[in-house]
């Protein structure tokens, strides 16, 4: 039988993925809250929220290793339940955890994987090679895999989803838990992707990242879908133009009450600081001082999908 | 000797949580292994074979060789796979190195806590032969001791190997062409004296065969029959323990000194 | 090298009823694995070949006729070398299909990563017990050609010991996997050992079934080594009786529910 070949599907118009009243609960809890979306071929789109929002269990369902529970969803123009083995045939998927096989080489990772695609082994060996390039990785092509850095293991799952050449790549937490450098390296190899027109759609927590790669995003929060948009316009809607951060010495914060009333649009107390709102952040700082109010350090930074968040939601991306 | 101590009291709150599962296994496994070989198998011996076991019962002759090859085998287990855990897997040992406890004492005390468990598979063990009626002689009570020499004799040169391991490979062509074929060739089964003459004299290389022939020489009394040879099997095997201790501290000092 | 997988796997890959040529794929893997370690591999020749050596010819020369199949005596040599072969082949697929399948289900997350391709669940129930069949196959081989130079095969029936090797293996390794799937942590497979050594040493395998009384030659029966111990027994002495057909019935059974089960319990554990 001829399984896994690709059947071409995505009619014209018909948008890669479709998702309404998409739905998802374990037993009594529900992980996905009838959100709708939908994600347009050579787009780049997130989901960015904070951790148990629901984004990985979207994404295990738009991958069809997680089956729907109620609501329709459509992945390049075809039912995940029907047809799972000749979506996941078109899709690259990089999982939140790495998984890679550690009983295999860095190349024989990616060649066997692209044997259960049931593309030729002559095939497989040459994608590899290519992939082990894209990724930085060809000088450690037959090393174990097991004392590769975090982010060499990130690289390598990320060559290892692209080895079947898909039309869609699904990124969960591409870049979490790794360093500056590491995740500036790995944006740039996903940039390049985006650029050559692969559609990306991604997960994320860090607001940078999705600023950094997301064309449009929607904003999660206990399952359900609360914002969507692309970064600029999110954060035009719901923030303003700049943001200014107060840090006071220990204690101080608490003895503030409507000290600060007035200075801003809007004010967030956090902990360890305070938020005023305004489009001039400069002049909320002059303000400030105007009042008497000597805080240890004055911040003034433009709005930030962190901000946005933290205006639909009251809370922080990151606890 | 505190330092030593504190490691024994470590790996006994770790042991805790398995306690009672691995009692059960090691009196259960010795309890299968005699109502099978000694008595089922022993049925067919006793009446074809008897001269061959020097008018014993099969049961008689099997139960103490068992309990050495038993021990032998849970030391060789005790002194791999846990002390790659240690240094590779979970790295605690790397942890006790950032203590004031220094290479020696954690080589120390892990080869002690390893003697210990001995000890307490040897005593379950030594139980059950006494249960079976497989025990002649009060000597008995000293094939403990015994049992837990011929264990470190094992565990000492194979831990001071393991220490030098990132993988596991080696430690199955250990057990596959070291420990399974002792197990059964080292006169445990059927005396060394039923083999061709030519190959007799092999035995001496296997240290379990010295295991089994102070055990069996325990439990049936008849260890003052050739006392030299006895002290020759208590010499050898502690040749091979202190020297297996001296190998692993030198193996636990090298792999915690790099890293 | 790329013709050796591929042969395997098309001649092997089983075409059960929810099978696919896609199983063979993980067997492909697997033989990259072993690639670099066969030493683990050639290893497991010699337990079995030890064990005849000792308990065999070490201890059967001191042990006279027993009763074989049917009731003619004959050595404990050829009394104890098809049980060997029968212990070994349920061993070598238990291990397999407890230990290294419990590092790719739990630890490695080898199968989360797989399903994400087009690969289903089936897929890698069978593949991976495939693969425990190929390995359980070589080592019935050897042995059988091993117990040859000591003059244990008078029959060309001995030849079907092989298959009946791998039905052992493929009745105890899919039931060890149902087993796996339910298992949390490395402790719980001291429960699959105390279960093994039961069936190695009461399954007929050292001494005779006459040797029990009537109620615990029943329950012996009633065990799955014994039937496997049994069958052996028969091809290789070369005493064939209907009795066989039960054997193979309940081992085919076996394995079947054994693969039923570990396809469910795969589906409900990766895909959620």
């Amino acid at each position: 039988m001829s399984d896994d070949t690709a059947v071409a599907l995505d009619g014209a118009g018909l948008p890669l993925i479709h998702a309404r009243g998409l739905t998802k609960r374990f037993g009594a809890f529900i992980a996905v809250d009838a959100v709708d979306f939908d994600v347009q071929k050579g787009e780049s789109f997130g989901f960015l929220g904070p951790n148990g929002a629901g984004k990985t269990t979207a994404m295990r369902m738009i991958g069809g290793v997680s089956p729907v529970s109620e609501g329709t969803l459509r992945v390049l123009g075809l039912d995940p339940a029907t047809h799972g083995p000749q979506i996941r045939a078109r899709l690259g998927v990089v999982p939140q955890q790495d998984s890679l096989d550690t009983e295999l080489t860095v190349r024989e990772n990616l060649v066997i994987y692209g044997r259960y695609f049931g593309l030729p082994r002559d095939e497989c060996k040459r994608r590899a090679d290519e992939l082990l390039e894209f990724v930085q990785l060809s000088e450690r092509a037959n090393d174990q895999v097991d004392p590769l850095s975090g982010g060499m293991k990130r690289r390598l799952t990320i060559a290892r989803s692209l080895i079947n050449e898909p039309d869609l790549m699904l990124l969960d937490e591409p870049t979490t838990g790794l360093d500056p450098q590491a995740r500036h390296l790995l944006w740039d190899r996903l940039y390049r992707l985006k650029q050559k027109g692969t559609t990306l759609v991604l997960t994320t927590h860090y607001m940078d990242e999705a600023e950094q790669l997301c064309d449009r995003l929607v904003v999660m929060d206990k399952a359900k879908i609360v914002a969507e948009g692309s970064p600029r316009a999110l954060i035009a809607q719901h923030s303003t133009k700049e943001v200014t951060e107060l840090r006071f010495p220990v204690g101080i914060q608490e003895t503030l009450d409507g000290k600060l009333d007035g200075l801003a649009e809007r004010i967030e107390w956090l902990p360890d600081r305070v938020l005023l709102y305004a489009n001039d952040g400069e002049a909320v700082s002059v303000a400030v001082h105007e009042r008497g109010l000597r805080p240890e350090t004055t911040m003034v930074r433009r709005s930030t999908l962190e901000d946005v968040f933290l205006r639909l939601t009251g809370r922080t991306l990151i606890e | 000797m505190t330092a030593v101590a504190r490691i024994l009291e470590h790996r006994a709150l770790q042991y805790r949580r398995t306690f009672r599962a691995s009692l059960f296994g090691s009196f259960l496994s010795p309890v299968m292994f005699l109502a099978a070989m000694g008595i089922g198998l022993g049925g067919y011996v006793d009446t074809t074979g008897n001269a061959a076991f020097g008018g014993l019962t099969y049961l008689q002759f099997l139960a103490p060789g068992l309990l050495a090859a038993t021990v032998m085998q849970s030391a060789a287990f005790e002194s791999t796979f846990p002390v790659m855990g240690g240094l590779h897997w979970t790295r605690t040992f790397h942890g006790m190195y950032a203590t004031p406890m220094s290479p020696l004492q954690i080589a120390l005390g892990n080869l002690a806590w390893i003697a210990i468990r001995m000890t307490m598979v040897a005593t379950v063990f030594t139980f059950v032969v006494v249960l079976f009626g497989a025990a002649s002689s009060p000597l008995v009570i000293l094939a403990i001791p015994a049992a837990v020499l011929t264990a470190m004799a094992f565990a000492a040169p194979i831990a001071a190997f393991a220490a030098t391991q990132r993988t596991v490979n080696k430690f199955n062509a250990i057990f596959r062409f070291g420990i399974t074929p002792l197990f059964i060739l080292s006169g445990t089964f059927f005396p060394i004296a039923s083999l061709p003459a030519a190959i007799q004299p092999l035995a001496w290389l296997s240290p379990l065969w010295h295991g089994v022939s102070l055990t069996r020489g325990l439990a049936l009394g008849t260890i003052g029959d050739a006392p030299l040879l006895a002290l020759a099997h208590v010499g050898v095997l502690s040749v091979l323990a202190l020297g297996g201790i001296w190998a692993a501290a030198r193996t636990f000092e090298a792999r915690l000194v790099r890293g | 090298m790329s013709g050796l997988p591929a042969a395997v796997l098309g001649r092997v890959a089983p075409q059960l009823a929810f099978g696919s040529r896609r199983a063979g794929r993980l067997i492909e893997r697997n033989i990259y694995v072993y690639r670099r370690s066969w030493i683990i591999i050639f290893s497991g020749f010699f337990e079995p070949i030890f064990y005849l050596l000792g308990i065999g010819i070490g201890l059967g020369r001191l042990v006279g006729d027993v009763a074989g199949p049917g009731g003619a005596p004959i050595s404990y040599t050829l009394f104890v070398a098809p049980a060997l072969l029968a212990s070994a082949a349920m061993n070598g697929a238990i291990l397999e299909a407890t230990f290294n399948f419990f590092f790719k289900l739990r630890w490695q997350k080898t199968f989360d990563a797989i399903l994400s391709t087009p690969m289903a669940v089936a897929d890698v129930a069978i593949g991976e017990l495939g693969w425990a069949l190929i390995r359980g196959g070589l080592y019935a081989i050897a042995f059988t050609i091993v117990i040859v130079p000591f003059g244990l095969v008078t029959t060309p029936l001995a030849l079907l010991a092989i298959p009946a090797a791998l039905l052992i293996g493929f009745a105890f390794g899919a039931l060890a996997m149902a087993a796996t799937t339910f298992m949390r942590t490395w402790q719980d497979f001291d429960l699959i050992q105390m279960i093994i050594l039961p069936l190695f040493l009461f399954s007929g395998t050292f001494f005779p079934l006459e040797t029990y009384p009537e109620p615990l030659r029943i329950l012996v029966q009633l065990t799955p080594l014994y039937h496997g111990v049994d069958l052996i027994r028969s091809l290789i002495v070369g005493v064939l009786s209907p009795v066989l057909l039960v054997h193979v019935a309940y081992l085919t059974v076996m394995g079947l529910i054994g693969l039923v089960v570990v396809s469910r319990r795969l589906d409900k554990l990766l895909r959620t």
